[in-house]
């Protein structure tokens, strides 16, 4: 460590060169560290610096400073370099033709679960199937016309106020959205029934919909809901509030039941919210329900005559009804949950309580 | 919309009790969402005046207060408030008071000092927010009155009731009231209107003209003078106050009153600043501008992004031809009322709802006047308004002088629709008898008018129902309201029937057993976010390809539309790796691809009025998985991938080199492919080890992350093995392994297929192992692969020979593919 200015140069050179030639990080990390070891030649110049002339500080500081930094370029470039090269040599040491690899060998013996919303997806499933439903699926990005004009709700109209939507930079502003509900597959059901003269339509529809509300407890932005279609002759509101009733006896229990309360939805006249026996307190009345004994499911209404004929149907043979709520909602009321978010959150002790 | 009960009975008698009354409201559709008690607690909570303030030794968050209690002696109390000084009127609640919220006061010694009761907040009163301090009242209060007299309070309750978006009739009192009234039976009473207290016609001093009758199906301008704009009288401003509407001077509060009232927005100009007195009603046209009462200058008749607007505003012009208020919206800030205003023009109107409700979402300015606009308000209460504005401003300047006949400028307002009913078309709508009697009793008493037509009736709306449309729909309207009156609790129910078997779709059933097949395996079911941040986005994105990105996202977080479920799965694999869980997730979900990155884009009805094609994202259904417990890694995924091609009767898959999607193992992983169609499933492969230190850094570092991702579509359509099966032999079988050196581009699939067909005892060939050791065992660009091979035949055991046989026939098929034994 007897190195002085004069060799400063021949120094930085050597050091430069076995920066540049070194071919691993672990050869870069000697190199690093001899140029910061506090008993390595930089250092030992740096202490020298403080017995030069003053005049002569300032320069030689400089130059020193100049130095590392040359050396420094010169470990980065390298470090790159390496990294490269390391990268390709750990790819091609991992190489594996797969389609070599033989099925015998072990699968790590772990528990798996079913989410909580698509197992209460299939519960809802299975309840209106047995009800004669059939289920249908949608995409998920609409187009305005369905989401909403073939729905009797035109652009800007306040009634969109019902539904923050969320838009898409596709085409026209505000022309592509993530639907809001799962409606516009009544839509689409309506249109495949008109063209292949398939009328009547008893379905259900579940899926994930959108909506621009910040999330909490009790609402998602991405959430899941199911809604139900049904297109005959002669079908009145009293048999909507049947299946209604139906479907809640036999989905949350023969001892509850439903009621329906005037609403409005712009594609459904009569529309109807329903209601069903509060969950928690079975109709004695608590904090949930406010103390009424009921609790607000989702809503409901006879299919609009303008709904119908913008699909090409004749509202004057043939009527019908629609209805729809919250899957996760149910499986929130089924296995009480606190806060919705933890649907999301995919956290394995949560998941792990769902069979 | 929250009113008052107290508000509410003078226009309809309230005779049941509270609970009762939101039953029936909530079964008329206007659905109590909310019920406030004022003045609850209150009755013995007294004026006090402040006579002495003491401080008290050793505490300075206290002090000691001596009141004028209206008693023979002061009171002592002992207060934490600072807000007040020695004369001020303060509440009292006396010891034994009940304060909102059950709260008793009672007689306490704090700090050593008898406190004889509590001095209130308006916040502990709940008749205020503020809880800086003491509420101070009025000096000309007296000490001793009770505190609900001296603020011209009486006990009230405030329900918040939500009408539907399609009853703008009912979104007033007195909206509300008529519903009650025509449930019940009971009378609705109209309230007292002003009379024009001077004969001089309003034309004399005003004008007004419509210019685009479209926009303004009425104009009616009025003309008030002799006026003194001072605070609105207690109960105006208590009824507004508890409307959620702050109270600002007796010219707007009564405006905003009458709104609340009747439901009809007006609009008071200050007399002297509107240039000829005159207000005219027209499009704005662009460039035009306008600073609003809120202080903001709004850009007028531009297009704004919304679909199919064309950037019509309505204005109000003055003489001069100049924009003074937005119309419907907000009025502007030069001719706003002022302390100094001493006549006033006055404006009741009605303006096209759709233009209202577009321009109120361009500028992003709701009011309460726009919000009772876009949805309809009826054309023919306009002067009513403008008479009760008069009366209830005469209240607090009973000088003022309203000038007779209005100016009103009508255009054409079309007749309200003329609907066919009949007592059928009630019960097959509804599927419940109702009588005629009944029928005609429940429109007339909502003002339908109800004329016999034949064996029909031809009903007319009022002109206030403006959601009531004409034609079928018109009908269901009506038989709605019947239905409404009647009582949704007291229709029929009844299941109906029908021959059409229910069934799951094709996809869902294919989702449901993969979710069976998938969790028996040990795997858990994940629900990722479909819409992610642009970092994840890119993480995982095709370079070159285009995002699919939300035009107003909450967060950026959640801003693009994922294209792989991996990105999230991976994710969700992190946050567990932090709680040191090792976790192996499937989930099955929806991704998309921008138009632009597809042969064929989706091509759908869009565009105003769905008069156009357009191109909107491909989804695709698709199933992922990532795996990071101990011992996971891309050999784990291959199994599960083929344990699911057997489950669902794949006729067979391939492993094979080719594209690696971002974010993935370079060479670990293959494309899926459906051996018959050739078809690409999907991917197998690992999360690329760089990628994975960076997201999942908790993660042991030796940890692989094994990661599958199929499109289901695609699955749905892979080949499917035939049905027919065969009996497995009685006789012993024949088993030796074959390890056969074949060429690297020689693929196993191949090689495994042409060794099944090699000869007709071979019944079972199972791949075990593959061997690469170039220069020692087999050659550069080779590897030995390994075959249990198992003959039978049905009829016998085989012979040596017939082993043999079959034997030369593996090789030399081996051989066909440039193999050979090892």
């Amino acid at each position: 460590m007897s190195a002085t200015f004069d060799d400063l140069e021949s120094l930085t050179a050597q050091f430069v060169e076995r920066a540049t030639a070194a071919t691993s990080s672990a050869e870069v990390v000697v190199i690093e560290n001899e140029l910061r070891s506090k008993s390595g030649p930089f250092a030992a110049l740096q202490r020298s610096v403080g017995q030069l002339d003053p005049q002569e500080r300032g320069p030689a500081g400089a130059a020193l400073q100049a130095a590392r930094a040359s050396v420094e370029a010169a470990i980065s470039v390298s470090r790159e370099r390496i990294a490269v090269i390391e990268r390709a040599q750990q790819l091609e040491s991992d190489r594996l033709v797969l389609g070599d690899v033989p099925m015998s060998g072990t699968f790590p013996a772990t528990v798996g679960h079913v989410s909580a919303v698509a197992r209460t997806q299939d519960e809802l499933e299975d309840v209106f199937v047995a009800m004669g439903f059939s289920v249908a699926d949608g995409p998920e990005i609409e187009t305005d016309w369905y989401n909403f004009e073939a729905l009797n709700i035109p652009p800007a109209h306040p009634a969109r106020g019902m539904w923050d939507t969320l838009y898409l930079d596709v085409g026209e502003p505000e022309t592509v959205l993530l639907r809001t509900h799962t409606s516009p597959v009544q839509v689409r059901l309506m249109q495949e029934a008109v063209a292949s003269g398939a009328l009547p339509i008893h379905a259900v529809m579940p899926g994930r919909c959108f909506r621009r509300d910040t999330p909490d407890a009790r609402h998602l932005m991405a959430f899941h809901q199911i809604e139900g279609l049904v297109i005959d002759r002669g079908i009145t509101f009293a048999d909507l509030a049947g299946v209604i009733e139906t479907f809640t006896k036999a989905y949350f229990g023969a001892d509850m039941s439903s009621r329906l309360r005037p609403a409005f939805f712009p594609f459904t006249e009569p529309s109807a919210e329903f209601e069903i026996t509060c969950t928690i307190c079975r109709g004695e009345g608590c904090r949930t329900c406010s103390q009424t004994g009921w609790i607000e499911l989702g809503g409901c209404g006879m299919v609009d005559p303008a709904v119908l004929s913008a699909v090409g149907i004749d509202p004057e043979e043939y009527s019908g009804f629609a209805f729809g709520f919250g899957i996760d909602r149910c499986a929130q009321m089924r296995h009480q949950i606190p806060d919705m978010r933890a649907l999301m959150d995919n956290d394995y002790r949560f998941l792990r309580q769902f069979s | 919309m929250k009113i008052s009960l107290n508000w509410l009975r003078e226009f309809v008698d309230l005779s049941e009790s509270l609970d009762e009354l939101v039953s029936t409201l909530d079964d008329l559709g206007l659905v109590v969402e909310g019920r406030q008690i004022v003045g609850e607690g209150l009755d013995s909570v007294v004026v006090a005046r402040v006579c002495e303030i003491h401080a008290i030794e050793g505490a300075d968050k206290v002090r000691r207060v001596m009141v004028d209690a209206g008693r023979s002696e002061l009171v002592q109390i002992v207060c934490g408030a600072m807000n007040f000084v020695e004369g001020d009127h303060v509440p009292l609640a006396p010891v034994g008071a009940v304060l909102p919220g059950n709260f008793e006061i009672a007689a306490r010694k704090m700090r050593g000092v008898l406190s004889d009761g509590m001095l209130c907040s308006g916040r502990e009163l709940n008749i205020g927010d503020d809880h800086g301090g003491l509420l101070i009242l009025d000096p000309s209060t007296t000490p001793g009155q009770p505190l609900m007299d001296a603020l011209s309070m009486s006990a009230d309750v405030i329900i918040d009731i939500s009408p539907e978006g399609n009853r703008p009739d009912a979104w007033s009192v007195e909206g509300v009231a008529r519903d009650i009234a025509a449930r019940t039976g009971r009378t609705l009473r109209d309230v007292a209107l002003a009379h024009p207290s001077i004969d001089t016609d309003a034309g004399a001093m005003v004008s007004g003209r419509v210019d685009d009758a479209d926009l303004c199906p009425r104009l009616t301008v009025g003309f008030l003078d002799h006026v003194s704009v001072r605070p609105s009288p207690p109960l105006v401003q208590q009824r507004l106050t508890a409307a959620g509407m702050r109270p600002i001077n007796n010219v707007v509060d009564a405006s905003n009153y009458v709104m609340l009232e009747l439901g009809q927005p007006t609009h008071a100009y200050d007399g002297d600043r509107v240039a000829g007195r005159t207000l005219a009603v027209r499009r704005a046209v662009a460039g035009e501008t306008l600073v609003t009462l809120d202080g903001v200058t709004r850009e007028l008749g531009h297009a704004g992004r919304g679909l199919g607007d064309t950037g019509v505003d309505i204005v109000i012009v003055d003489g001069d031809d100049r924009v003074i208020g937005l119309a419907g919206i907000m009025g502007g800030a030069d001719t706003e009322i002022h302390d100094g205003s001493t006549s006033l023009v006055f404006e009741a109107a009605t303006f096209a709802p759709m233009a209202i409700a577009r321009s109120s979402k361009r500028h992003g300015l709701r009011s309460e006047a726009s919000s009772r606009f876009e949805r309809g308000v009826d054309v023919n209460v306009a002067l009513r308004a403008a008479a009760r504005v008069a009366e209830v401003l005469s209240w607090s300047c009973p000088e003022l002088r309203w000038y007779a006949n209005s100016v009103d400028a009508r255009s054409t307002v079309s007749a309200p629709p003329e609907i066919s009913l009949s007592v059928d078309d009630v019960t097959s709508l509804l599927g419940t008898e109702i009588d005629s009697a009944t029928v005609v009793s429940i429109l007339t008493s909502l003002d339908f008018t109800v004329k016999p037509d034949g064996s029909r009736w031809l009903v007319t709306p009022p002109t206030r129902r403006m959601d009531i449309r004409s034609g079928l729909s018109g009908r269901a309207d009506v038989i709605e309201e019947i239905a409404r009156l009647y009582g949704y609790r007291a229709l029929n129910r009844r299941s109906p029937r029908w021959s059409a078997r229910g069934a799951l779709s094709p996809r869902r059933r294919l989702e449901r057993r993969l979710r069976e097949v998938l969790s028996g395996l040990g795997l858990s079911e994940a629900w990722t976010a479909t819409l992610i941040s642009d970092v994840d986005a890119k993480r995982w994105a095709t370079p070159g390809t285009h995002e699919i990105r939300v035009t107003n996202p909450l967060s950026s977080e959640e801003s693009i539309y994922r294209g792989t479920l991996v990105g999230g799965l991976v994710d969700a694999v992190a946050r567990n790796a932090e709680r040191s869980t090792p976790v192996a997730f499937f989930e099955i979900g929806v991704t998309a691809e921008h138009p632009a990155d597809v042969a064929v884009p989706r091509c759908e009805r869009g565009g105003e009025g769905g008069t156009v094609t357009v191109e909107v994202p491909t989804e695709t259904n698709r199933l992922a998985l990532a795996m990071a417990r101990e011992g996971d890694d891309v050999t784990t995924a291959v199994r599960v991938l083929h344990v699911l091609a057997e489950r669902f009767s794949l006729a067979g898959i391939e492993l094979r080199q080719g594209e690696i999607p971002a974010g993935w193992h370079p060479t670990r992983t293959a494309e899926v492919i459906d051996r018959v169609t050739q078809r690409r499933l999907g991917f197998v492969g690992e999360c690329d080890p760089e990628l994975r230190a960076t997201v999942a850094p908790h993660l042991p570092e030796t940890q692989r992350v094994a990661v599958v991702e199929i499109s289901l579509n695609d699955w749905a359509l892979a080949a499917i093995r035939s049905a027919h099966v065969s009996v497995p032999s009685r006789y012993p079988s024949a088993r030796f392994d074959l390890a056969l050196v074949s060429p690297d581009v020689v693929s196993r699939y191949d090689l495994d297929a042409a060794l099944r067909s090699a000869h007709e005892h071979v019944v079972e060939v199972t791949f075990f192992d593959a061997y690469r050791a170039p220069g020692i065992v087999v050659g550069d660009g080779e590897r030995s692969l390994a075959f249990h091979i198992e003959l039978s035949a049905l009829d016998r055991t085989l012979s040596d020979g017939d082993i043999a046989q079959a034997r030369e026939a593996l090789l030399a098929a081996a051989g066909r593919l440039n193999c050979h034994l090892r």
